[in-house]
């Protein structure tokens, strides 16, 4: 497998205080990876040894196989939580201002910058200063101005607060977009449910430590507790559950006798559910019959809680 | 163009473009002139308020004394009582009565006169008084000891001692002031460069943290090259405003000097001079003969030397404290919070002004001279209020020179890699008012 970042064994403390504790973390090329965990886990900090803005105590970083140095800024694009503007300047004047600092020329830089005006229909912005601008407007200008050097690798820190819900799609599709083009995505939140579908690979990160990463799907799998939710019409639908509770575990069920509809949670004991389909469909018609996927929010969880039992 | 050039070009500009700045730069030397004008006419105004006083004289003595002067006139009172006179000097509102009571001797006239007034009698009113009386006294008690009053006159005629150096050159009076003056007009104009510029990256660092763009720059470029990048563009727009001053300052006083019919020939000189010293060469009282050797010893100044090293302790002293500020401006979140770090370093700033002023005047190269001239922290305003003096002998030793200007480029280094360092950390920090502790601590990190 190809990875656009290596990071291994990185170690940063402040103080006598860990903000990162032997993190190792492979993003692929070409993915989206989310790197998620609570407030000071210790994500922006991995964020900035990437970007170069503060360094690690121990342990190195490869950018495409070689260790990580200076030119590689111009190759990434960083949206950082903690994201503004020079409120006196003119937007247009600014976004050159920056795109030239990722080193682009000013010719080419101008191009690019209404190109992307033009695509998120904020051309009419450019001799507007920043102050005259509502705080997702503003977050507009950021994006084009972290992507706008076509960076190989892009890392958006908590990249949906602020937005509105229109705009933040807007952003969304435009982020998946970049990565059909072959750019590599870092998100990194606390908000787990907002990236969840639109990762491929997540590492989760707690106290400074790494618990678990991986491709979302596999770690999905590995999670998955086998409890479907099930819903079907039968007749004296109470009887059923009690028969069914003699072979597996109902955690809930809820029947409403006038419109003779069954609903339930089951636990089978493998992955295997042919009998418990069969005895279904011999009762009644089943209406839905969906297996519950863990979310990362459900394995974060469980994976501290787990890990909190052995220590 | 590289990356510090585009910071500097940018923070160049937006300190140019400010509104505040183009006031400032076009407004002040008009408020400057305007408040000298005003000095002047109120100066005028109070010197030409003249004071009546009444004189009830019933001596034989003190009869020539009191004629008109410049700021009071006197109103002879005869044939009066003291209580008559006083009431008619209530009722055509004089400044006071002068009381010289009838006496054998002007001794004993003048134990007994008495000044009366309304209120607390104004000090130069009262010292003008005792002027009189105790001249009148000397002169009196000269008389006794058999002195004419011509023999007095030749008494009081003027005397200064001449003074040359071993090598023969005449030495003029105050023109060990006149040098200092000249370099401290320099040392002054680094203070106030240091305190207002310094100052300006203070904030536009904090402006950066407050608007949150910090980040989103330094993940392009490094935190030493943005803090550089800040300070030097900063410094040119400092150094625009004092290039538009010191030509409109230079061409102003042109104007009024040739108004005054002065001739010009010699300001041309001086016209390199901040305002305030060449102002004060301009109004400096002397004779057309000595004026000239003034001119020729304010000619002989080095020029050339005095500015070349003037941007050299310029330079070095300004970047060693526009990096502090910078470091402090990092440190804090707010203005309001950077008061408890400035004061620490003014302090060294204002020290250096006083002991300038107090010390380095009167003597040179004493002790003191040296020792603040050579701590990095003062010599850039210090050395510079020596230098006029020369280099070599009687001037400046040069070993005190290579050391204060080592000493300064040391102390230069080491600041901005310390500045650096918790600038780098700083910008990244919100939320709280860091201790001196923490901000130790953050050099570690």
């Amino acid at each position: 497998m190809n990875s656009i970042l290596v990071a291994e064994q990185i170690t940063k403390k402040f103080g006598p205080h860990f903000a990162l504790k032997n993190v190792s973390l492979e993003i692929p090329t070409n993915s989206i990876y989310g790197l998620l965990g609570p407030n000071g886990a210790g994500k922006t900090t991995l964020i900035r040894i990437i970007n170069q803005i503060t360094y690690p105590d121990s342990g190195h970083v490869l950018f495409n196989g070689e260790p990580l140095k200076a030119e590689h800024i111009s190759m990434i694009g960083y949206l950082p939580e903690e994201r503004g503007l020079y409120k006196s300047m003119k937007v247009g004047e600014q976004a050159l201002y920056l795109a030239q600092l990722k080193g682009l020329s000013k010719g080419e830089a101008k191009k690019r910058l209404l190109y992307w005006f033009e695509r998120l229909e904020i051309g009419d912005w450019w001799n507007k200063k920043i102050q005259e601008l509502s705080k997702g407007m503003a977050q507009k200008i950021q994006f084009i101005v972290t992507v706008l050097h076509e960076p190989k690798l892009l890392i958006f820190d908590e990249p949906f607060s602020g937005f509105d819900p229109i705009n933040a799609n807007i952003i969304k599709e435009e982020i998946l977009q970049l990565k059909e083009r072959g750019t590599s995505i870092i998100f990194s939140t606390h908000r787990m449910e907002s990236v969840e579908e639109i990762c491929e690979y997540i590492a989760l990160l707690h106290n400074a430590e790494k618990i678990l990463d991986g491709k979302l799907s596999d770690i999905k799998r590995k999670y998955k507790n086998n409890i479907y939710n099930v819903g079907m019409a039968i007749q004296d639908g109470e009887k059923f559950i009690n028969e069914l509770s003699d072979s597996f575990q109902i955690t809930s069920s809820d029947y409403d006798k006038a419109a003779a509809q069954l609903q339930f949670k089951i636990q089978l004991p493998s992955e295997d559910t042919r009998p418990l389909l069969d005895q279904l469909s011999s009762r009644g018609t089943i209406h839905n019959f969906v297996e519950t996927i863990p979310s990362a929010n459900d394995i974060f969880i469980k994976t501290v809680q787990s890990k909190s039992v052995n220590e | 163009m590289n990356k510090l050039g585009l910071i500097i070009k940018r923070e160049y500009l937006a300190k140019v473009r400010n509104k505040s700045f183009v006031i400032m730069t076009f407004l002040s030397p008009i408020l400057m002139v305007g408040m000298i004008v005003l000095i002047a006419y109120l100066t005028k105004i109070n010197d030409s308020e003249t004071r009546v006083i009444s004189v009830l004289n019933e001596s034989s003595f003190f009869s020539t004394d009191f004629g008109p002067a410049k700021s009071t006139s006197y109103v002879i009172l005869k044939d009066l009582s003291l209580e008559e006179a006083k009431d008619s000097t209530l009722a055509l509102n004089f400044y006071g009565l002068l009381y010289i009571p009838e006496g054998e001797t002007v001794v004993e006239v003048s134990k007994s006169a008495y000044f009366f007034t309304k209120e607390a009698p104004n000090s130069n009113v009262l010292s003008k008084l005792d002027g009189v009386f105790q001249e009148r006294l000397r002169q009196e008690k000269l008389v006794d000891l058999g002195v004419s009053a011509q023999e007095f006159e030749d008494i009081d005629s003027g005397f200064q001692l001449q003074t040359e150096t071993f090598e023969g050159e005449q030495n003029l009076k105050g023109i060990n002031e006149i040098k200092a003056f000249i370099g401290g007009g320099f040392g002054y104009l680094i203070m106030m460069f240091i305190i207002i510029y310094g100052g300006f990256v203070m904030r536009s660092v904090i402006e950066e943290k407050t608007s949150r763009i910090i980040e989103v720059i330094i993940s392009s470029v490094k935190p030493f090259q943005l803090m550089m990048g800040k300070i030097i563009g900063t410094s040119l727009a400092g150094l625009t405003q004092f290039a538009i001053w010191i030509f409109s300052a230079s061409l102003l006083l042109l104007v009024v000097m040739s108004f005054l019919g002065l001739d010009t020939s010699g300001i041309q000189n001086t016209a390199v001079l901040p305002g305030s010293a060449a102002n004060g060469l301009a109004a400096m009282p002397t004779e057309v003969s000595e004026m000239q050797l003034y001119a020729n010893e304010l000619f002989q100044i080095p020029w050339a030397m005095l500015i070349f090293f003037f941007m050299i302790y310029f330079i070095l002293g300004y970047l060693i404290f526009s990096s502090i500020y910078a470091a402090i401006g990092a440190a804090v979140d707010n203005e309001t919070d950077t008061q408890q770090f400035i004061f620490p370093i003014i302090l060294p700033l204002i020290l250096a002004i006083y002991v300038g002023f107090f010390s380095v005047f009167g003597n040179p190269h004493g002790p003191i001279a040296v020792g603040f001239s050579l701590f990095p922290l003062t010599s850039p305003i210090v050395m510079l209020m020596r230098l006029p003096g020369g280099i070599g002998e009687g001037g400046v030793p040069i070993w005190q020179l290579i050391l204060s200007i080592t000493l300064l480029v040391g102390t230069f280094i080491g600041i901005v890699w310390l500045a650096a360092k918790i600038y780098r950390v700083g910008i990244l920090m919100y939320g709280k008012k860091p201790s001196y502790k923490e901000l130790f601590k953050w050099l570690k990190y």
